[in-house]
């Protein structure tokens, strides 16, 4: 049978050593009425050949975004992936390998992953970076934990400018456990300063702003930290990895605890997932960070050698004492960002930010421009904006679709005052041409 | 190691010299990628941000500067300092190293599936919406479930998913229920889990059979008592008989059965956990559906529900309308909510469908017949060379514990001297102390197994007489032995360039 090299000669060797008639007797554990009778009801199997078939007619009733021109953002990002990223990553070794429990037959991701962190806290000001989480919002949620765990205080203020998505999942972390969530409003775009000064008190354990927030804005992250140590509680920046190579990061800005989505570091769309979760903190805050860390330490011959450290606080080890049940992480995930923030280095990721911004100011200039038009806010912003039109946004959407351009996406769904506005996201991938050509749909959709 | 290895060792070179670190290699104006110029209009920074959120030049990106080629070199190095399942038989217990097919990674990687954004309204992504609709489908009718939620990015997350599914069912009947049941040969995941949902954690006894102990669980079942979170096959690789049984008990005070769906590639298409009374239960695709480990992660945990619990599965759920086209649905009004951003680990699950799909349901029986084959065979042939500590028939993998205490030699050394022989070593210390846990899995031909089986029999050999050998294992990789107790003594979790300090 497929995936398996066991003859039929085989099988009779195996059942003669182990000392038994047939593989049924291996089940006859199991009671004969819990044992499924017939067969699974699964379509039958298929060759490779029937099975590539099916699968590319289920991807071409997709229409992927390398078709189209994609102005989507929200959380996930149509950024350029050098080639070498897929090569690499997609080394057998690398994708068939397990968590490397066993140090030396494990030197080439643990050293990977060591790297990995280096760069995250590089990216992110910060003193140390653990080896990956699932995806953004889940490490938000454990960043929240982290610090409950680091100040046993029970409440957290997140602000209103956070991914909706982000603040739907902390709801759900948050319903079993006794920790109460408080959302700061905003003002003009940006996390009402004034409302966090009232919000954050001497039961606050942690303080959450996203910068560039949802909408896009850059926020005063330090103003943010400055209230939350202020009333004796942790600050936690939520960053966008391509922005902190030009924007101020969030390790400068008085943050504790500094989580992010890292799908724009060479990650596939793949219409959510696997993402990459990233958590960085103080070098204080070590042993109660959540996931697998990688150290560097030395052989018996004292050679250096990299190996998981600190395992005290995981589940493996420590049960319900760990500091996160997180076991699995995107390992593989992490390395495609490794090998892209190599690539991309210093000069790279820098002009890969500095086009996002002036792309994204281009266009909102020309949007702005346009009868019918407007930004929503006029805070500073990086990548991302929220345009308000007084046409229908959905028919304004769609039209644009007919242009395979796919313009943004309408905030109807999460906010009902913003059910007039949606959100654009320029990346570097966006040429002038088609920048145009979205101002040029908007302008020609129906009112 | 001779003098000649030794010198080139020195000089660095050869493939057991230490690879450099990427930021070792920086060299100012070097570039792995060339980014193209702005065709728009410029904007200099300070004019869209306040200079005070801007990075100044003193604290510029400290990003290395490495050339495309060396970065290919690097992590090309790296990949062959590393054990994979293509290169080497992975027997490690628990976490079913099995062949992970090729199609699955062009599949995953196709720019129909790869491509999209998650946004996109879903007239655009049909064919992806179809293939998440089938797997559900398949994946609750491989655990004789009502339905199932893609949504938990990997196990532990499904655990925490099925707890909070279990919590919310408890809550919708005005019940309160604190405390959590697993017995002491629970995955870590299983305790950590009932900790990220707030829930005590009460331990069940196993017999020495391996077994749970039933009247354990008799005594400790009440109106407090959540659900029991159990494995089956269980973590000693033995098939519980006792699981209806262990289901009435539960079901008989209000309580809920949890099945950890780490082993089922024991079972697929042999017994649906459905069968035995299980409420909900997780799978781990990385595992069970070859999707693969990728040295950690990405996983999926996809949580199967009983009738009773559907009302308060995750949303967005995917779903197939009356005229025959599939959408997200929010419509679950005593949902648990979302359980992470967008829908789920799309790729993984895109590589579980290719896996199930080739498969088919003879395949899938067909494979967990043989992984279940393969563990007691290798069990069969140890059985005279190592101490066996539970009684066959085994389910896909088996306990054994190197008794060579006299030699000084322990498991670990037993682990490390495998390594020598080109495998990776199965998994160690647990459930049991001083054990190794072997699960084959179907993958392997009988020559792989024989040649596994005879390499413990000489290590067996090697313990009695040549003990050293195994204490200063291993021999052949690319490090020695190493120090992991210096590593938490002395965290050292980043590179810092010389001169800079902590």
């Amino acid at each position: 049978m497929r995936y398996t090299q066991l003859t039929d000669n085989d099988l009779k060797t195996i059942l003669n050593t182990i000392g038994v008639r047939s593989i049924d007797d291996l089940f006859a554990v199991i009671p004969a009425d819990q044992r499924l009778k017939g067969k699974l009801g699964l379509p039958a199997g298929l060759s490779e050949m029937e099975l590539l078939a099916e699968l590319d007619r289920l991807a071409a009733a997709n229409q992927a975004c390398d078709r189209q021109v994609c102005f989507l953002g929200a959380g996930a990002y149509d950024h350029y992936i050098p080639t070498a990223v897929d090569a690499l990553a997609g080394q057998s070794s690398f994708v068939t390998a397990y968590t490397p429990y066993q140090a030396e037959a494990s030197q080439g991701s643990l050293q990977a992953f060591y790297e990995f962190q280096t760069f995250i806290c590089q990216l992110t000001g910060m003193d140390v970076a653990n080896a990956s989480l699932y995806e953004g919002a889940t490490a938000t949620a454990e960043a929240v934990i982290m610090a409950r765990n680091i100040n046993r205080r029970d409440k957290v203020v997140v602000s209103a400018g956070i991914n909706p998505d982000y603040l739907r999942v902390l709801r759900t972390y948050f319903s079993c456990l006794s920790l109460e969530l408080v959302t700061c409003p905003l003002r003009g775009g940006l996390t009402d300063m004034e409302a966090l000064s009232g919000l954050a008190d001497d039961r606050t354990s942690s303080v959450v702003v996203q910068s560039p927030n949802f909408f896009g804005c850059v926020e005063e992250l330090q103003k943010a930290a400055d209230l939350a140590h202020r009333a004796g509680g942790l600050s936690i920046g939520v960053f966008d990895p391509i922005a902190c190579a030009i924007l101020k990061p969030p390790g400068a800005l008085g943050a504790d605890i500094a989580v992010g989505e890292g799908q724009p570091l060479g990650i596939p769309m793949s219409l959510g997932g696997p993402y990459l979760g990233l958590l960085a903190a103080r070098q204080q805050h070590l042993r109660k960070m959540p996931g697998r860390m990688i150290g560097m330490t030395s052989d018996a011959a004292g050679k250096p050698a990299y190996t998981l450290t600190l395992q005290t606080r995981e589940q493996h080890i420590r049960r319900e004492k760990a500091t996160s049940n997180v076991c699995t992480n995107q390992g593989l995930v992490a390395l495609r960002a490794t090998v892209y923030m190599a690539l991309m280095g210093r000069s790279g990721l820098t002009k890969v930010a500095s086009l996002c911004l002036e792309k994204a100011h281009y266009a909102a200039r020309q949007i702005a421009s346009l009868d019918g038009y407007s930004l929503r806010f006029g805070a500073p912003f990086f990548r991302e904006f929220v345009v308000r039109t007084d046409r229908d946004v959905d028919s304004v959407l769609e039209h644009c679709r007919t242009r395979s351009i796919l313009a943004g996406v309408p905030l109807g769904q999460w906010f009902d005052d913003m059910k007039d506005c949606f959100l654009v996201a320029v990346t570097e991938k966006r040429s002038k041409e088609q920048i145009d050509a979205l101002a040029d749909a908007l302008s020609r959709a129906a009112r | 190691m001779t003098d000649a290895l030794k010198d080139m060792d020195e000089f660095r070179i050869g493939s057991y010299a230490p690879e450099p670190l990427i930021f070792e290699q920086s060299g100012e104006g070097k570039a792995g990628v060339y980014v193209p110029d702005s065709d728009v209009p410029p904007v200099a920074p300070t004019e869209a941000i306040p200079a005070a959120l801007l990075r100044r030049k003193e604290d510029a990106l400290p990003f290395p500067e490495v050339g495309e080629f060396e970065v290919v070199r690097h992590f090309t190095r790296l990949g062959s300092r590393l054990f994979g399942v293509d290169a080497n038989f992975y027997p490690l217990g628990s976490c079913t190293m099995k062949y992970n097919p090729k199609i699955n990674e062009l599949a995953a990687a196709m720019p129909g599936f790869a491509g999209l954004h998650p946004y996109q309204p879903v007239e655009q992504t049909q064919g992806i919406l179809e293939l998440l609709y089938h797997l559900r489908v398949f994946l609750a009718e491989i655990a004789g479930l009502a339905e199932v939620t893609l949504q938990p990015a990997a196990g532990a997350h499904g655990e925490m998913t099925g707890l909070m599914l279990i919590d919310a069912y408890h809550r919708s009947r005005g019940e309160d229920r604190p405390d959590v049941l697993a017995p002491s040969t629970a995955h870590g995941t299983n305790p950590a889990s009932c900790a990220m949902c707030g829930r005590g954690l009460v331990t069940i006894s196993v017999r020495d059979d391996g077994l749970l102990d039933l009247d354990h669980l008799r005594a400790n079942v009440n109106e407090r008592t959540s659900a029991l979170m159990l494995t089956n096959p269980n973590t000693a690789g033995l098939f519980d008989p006792q699981m209806k049984q262990i289901a009435d008990v539960l079901h008989s005070k209000g309580a809920q059965l949890y099945m950890d769906g780490a082993n089922m590639n024991a079972m697929l298409g042999i017994a649906r956990p459905g069968q035995f009374g299980v409420d909900v239960m997780h799978y781990n695709t990385h595992k069970t559906f070859s999707t693969p480990h990728g040295g950690g992660g990405p996983g999926s945990g996809p949580v199967a529900v009983a009738e009773h619990l559907r009302p308060f599965l995750p949303v967005p759920q995917v779903v197939c309308l009356e005229d025959g086209t599939y959408a997200w649905s929010d419509e679950r009004p005593k949902t648990i909510g979302k359980v992470r951003s967008f829908y789920g680990q799309i790729g993984v699950l895109v590589r579980a469908y290719t896996y199930i799909r080739g498969l088919g349901p003879d395949g899938l029986r067909d494979l967990s017949e043989k992984a279940v084959l393969a563990a007691n065979y290798l069990a069969a042939r140890l059985a005279k060379h190592y101490h066996l500590p539970y009684k066959g028939p085994f389910a896909h993998e088996f306990i054994l514990v190197p008794q060579f205490s006299e030699q000084g030699v322990t498991e670990l050394d037993v682990a490390k001297r495998l390594l020598d022989y080109g495998f990776h070593p199965p998994t160690m210390s647990w459930p049991i102390m001083h054990c190794l846990m072997i699960e084959p899995t179907e993958s392997e031909s009988l020559a792989t197994l024989d040649f596994f089986a005879e390499a413990m029999i000489r290590i067996a050999g090697e313990a009695a007489e040549t003990p050293h050998l195994l204490h200063q294992a291993p021999h052949t990789t690319p490090v020695r032995r190493v120090d992991v107790v210096n590593a938490d003594r002395k965290p050292n979790h980043r590179w810092r360039p010389e001169g800079e300090s902590a």
